[in-house]
């Protein structure tokens, strides 16, 4: 293997998510401040559904004390199931769809939505287990969920969200506004 | 001489005044000697008549003589009719066209001899298939074809269609004459008339080998010849058995008619003789034209052809790679072998399938991978080792992206022994991989002892659109590393067939547990990826 010339360049190489992924964004989900988050849109059109780095969740040395995928008294995103190439039996999922509730030590509670419409194909258990995931590799390892859109909304899903850009410009003037004073 | 007795006379005499072609009489007397079909038909018709006419003063010959005349009269009758001197611009119906035809020089004779003696017209059973139809003329149109596709082969089979009232109308013969053929022989029963496909070959065979010179004509070759016949006139004798017999024509998909031969066959199986009497003419009506002859159609046998790829290339597709029905990159590794393989065999196209698969950017070094082709029908197969190899050499010095090796043809059963090895073989592999936090050779040494490793494999997000969710257990034989630097390593593994390796490294979101993050603490990546050897010992290695 020839690799002589990379190997300055590969210390700043793209990460998986960058080679494979698009990022977009939804803001202050619901109107709700700084609830910000990220859908990883793979090029086969699969999207994983995380936090963005803005959300408080991820701010202020937070810490989480539960994670519940039962979003209502019957409906449970853990007892989803897909069987199959086609996925079949995999919940219908829109916008605004809560996929789990997070609550920090300090009684704070998040809902967390799906963002997108598609069908939810899993929810990460992982973090269930060990829930310090979610704050340590929120983008990685501590992934919500991933949701397959239909094909033929696989390209219209995402005109809805913010791309990357329009998304760190929302955020530079929210801190603006911070520092200003009112 | 012809094989016949004296009890197939009454036989004989039936089916001729019923407008019987020679051969179709010599079937329905159950004759087997193929010799007597391959005489020309109008002498056979002669020497049938010479038969008959030997015992003219039988009773029963008499009235089916008398029948016959009477019929020959009625049917001379209808063309009188018809005005011989038609204007040009107003063409005269077939029927009326033929009939002339068959009686251009009307003379005093009796119509019923010179309708025996004269051409005889098409026959009613089998619609002119046992006459002109496989006579010189469509032994040349095959042999014509042949050559004219520049077909390489040793042997040929001979296969035919034939329109599906041909059976309704061989039933209506069968009826017509069963009572004299079970005179001859109580035992006799429809199966064993010759059927009309049995004599087409017996007749056309001999004259095709003739035309195509150095060729066997046998039951069962790679290369078959195919003819087919319609005849639009009597379509329709069909469609009476589907208000009969409505569970045998169910339309189905891909089928163009439901009147098809097997359908027919089944439904004139479940008729009685009684109810088919009152829906067809016994015998069958005359037709005024014969089939005419479709296309005639060449296919060789699938040849494969296997042996091991390298590439290598990082941006070669092992198939074409099409995204929204737009071409992501120019050529791929079936491709590149395929064009040459093509060419030497001449074949229509091909299947490609190989032992697993490799990323576009992953390199395939070692002795490769194994793969087979199957052709679509080559018009030459039988290539020699010479010929072989010279095309194994053809293939690498087309491209530098890929190297050919063991090109051989093998046989379809073989093939599977390649997909056996797909699961439970193993394969090699080196990642160059990257971690997060600087390393020492003495932080990935331990991996060195780390054996039969099993990986709990969630399909990986970049495969899950199209395959079903799972956890997948995969084993890690063995792991070597190999430092390069403070954030570079080396790292070969053995591991056991479909075992997604980018994902062990990186983890895939934590969807592969255990994977190279966990064991080293830190975030790796996969950089590039190299599969050493696929160890399935198939196909064989052929010596350089």
């Amino acid at each position: 293997m020839d690799c002589l010339e990379q190997k300055d360049t590969e210390a700043t190489a793209p990460s998986v998510i960058d080679r494979y992924y698009t990022r977009w964004y939804r803001a202050d989900m619901k109107g709700n401040p700084c609830e910000d988050h990220c859908i990883l849109q793979h090029s086969n059109r699969l999207c994983v559904i995380t936090l963005a780095e803005t959300h408080p969740i991820l701010q202020d040395g937070r810490s989480i004390k539960s994670i519940n995928y039962q979003i209502s008294d019957g409906c449970s995103r853990l007892n989803n199931k897909v069987s199959g190439k086609s996925k079949r039996g995999g919940q219908f999922v829109t916008d605004f769809a809560p996929l789990c509730r997070i609550t920090c030590t300090d009684e704070t509670e998040y809902t967390i939505y799906s963002c997108i419409r598609g069908r939810l194909l899993e929810v990460n258990e992982s973090i269930l287990k060990t829930p310090s995931l979610l704050l340590k590799k929120p983008f990685t390892d501590g992934y919500i969920a991933v949701i397959l859109p239909k094909f033929e909304e696989s390209k219209t899903i995402t005109e809805n969200l913010l791309s990357r850009e329009e998304f760190e410009s929302i955020v530079s003037k929210r801190s603006v506004a911070e520092s200003q004073p009112s | 001489m012809l094989p016949l007795k004296e009890k197939d006379k009454p036989v004989v005499q039936k089916l001729l005044s019923a407008g019987c072609c020679a051969r179709c009489v010599l079937r329905f007397c159950c004759v087997s000697v193929q010799a007597a079909y391959r005489k020309p038909h109008q002498e056979t018709l002669k020497e049938l008549q010479a038969f008959i006419g030997n015992t003219e003063n039988g009773k029963s010959q008499d009235s089916v003589a008398a029948d016959s005349t009477e019929e020959n009269n009625k049917s001379h009758d209808a063309t009188v009719p018809e005005p011989a001197d038609e204007p040009a611009d107003d063409p005269p119906s077939k029927r009326a066209k033929l009939e002339l035809s068959g009686t251009e020089a009307p003379s005093e004779e009796d119509a019923a001899e010179e309708k025996l003696t004269e051409e005889p017209s098409v026959c009613v059973v089998c619609l002119g298939i046992l006459q002109e139809l496989c006579g010189t003329t469509q032994a040349v149109k095959i042999a014509e074809k042949v050559k004219a596709e520049k077909y390489e082969f040793e042997t040929l089979v001979l296969s035919v269609s034939l329109p599906a009232q041909l059976c309704v109308r061989e039933h209506s013969c069968w009826l017509h004459v069963k009572k004299e053929l079970r005179e001859k022989s109580m035992a006799v029963d429809k199966d064993d008339v010759v059927q009309v496909k049995e004599a087409f070959k017996w007749v056309l065979q001999g004259l095709v080998a003739k035309e195509i010179g150095g060729v066997a004509v046998v039951a069962r070759s790679l290369f078959e010849i195919s003819v087919g016949f319609t005849h639009k006139e009597t379509d329709a004798d069909c469609h009476f058995l589907a208000t009969t017999c409505a569970d045998c024509f169910r339309p189905t998909k891909n089928k163009q008619s439901v009147f098809t031969r097997m359908a027919v066959v089944k439904a004139l199986e479940k008729i009685s003789d009684t109810k088919f009497l009152t829906h067809y003419a016994c015998p069958p009506a005359k037709p005024t034209s014969s089939c005419s002859s479709q296309d005639v159609q060449c296919l060789h046998q699938c040849v494969f052809v296997a042996g091991r790829y390298n590439k290598y290339s990082r941006s070669l597709p092992q198939t074409p790679w099409v995204i929204d029905g737009e071409r992501r990159m120019e050529s791929s590794v079936e491709e590149l072998i395929a064009e040459s393989v093509l060419s030497s065999f001449r074949s229509e196209g091909f299947n490609f399938s190989s032992s697993g698969r490799e990323d576009v950017d992953v390199r395939t070094l070692g002795t490769g991978r194994p793969f087979a082709m199957e052709l679509l029908n080559p018009h030459r197969s039988n290539l020699s080792r010479a010929e072989m190899k010279l095309l194994q050499e053809t293939i690498n010095n087309s491209s530098d992206k890929i190297k050919v090796r063991d090109l051989q043809i093998v046989s379809r059963e073989a093939m599977g022994k390649m997909k056996e090895g797909e699961e439970d073989k193993t394969k090699s592999y080196t990642a160059l991989i990257w971690t997060l936090k600087p390393i020492q050779s003495e932080d990935i040494a331990f991996m060195d002892d780390i054996k039969d490793l099993t990986l709990d494999q969630k399909t990986p997000l970049r495969v899950l659109h199209r395959r079903a969710l799972a956890v997948r257990p995969r084993v890690v034989h063995s792991m070597k590393t190999r430092f390069l630097d403070s954030h570079h390593f080396y790292l070969e593994m053995k591991t056991q067939a479909g075992t997604y390796i980018k994902e062990f490294v990186h983890g895939d979101f934590g969807r592969t547990k255990p994977n190279l993050c966990e064991l080293l603490k830190t975030d790796t990546d996969i950089l590039e990826l190299d599969v050493e050897s696929v160890d399935v010992d198939w196909p064989p290695s052929i010596p350089e």
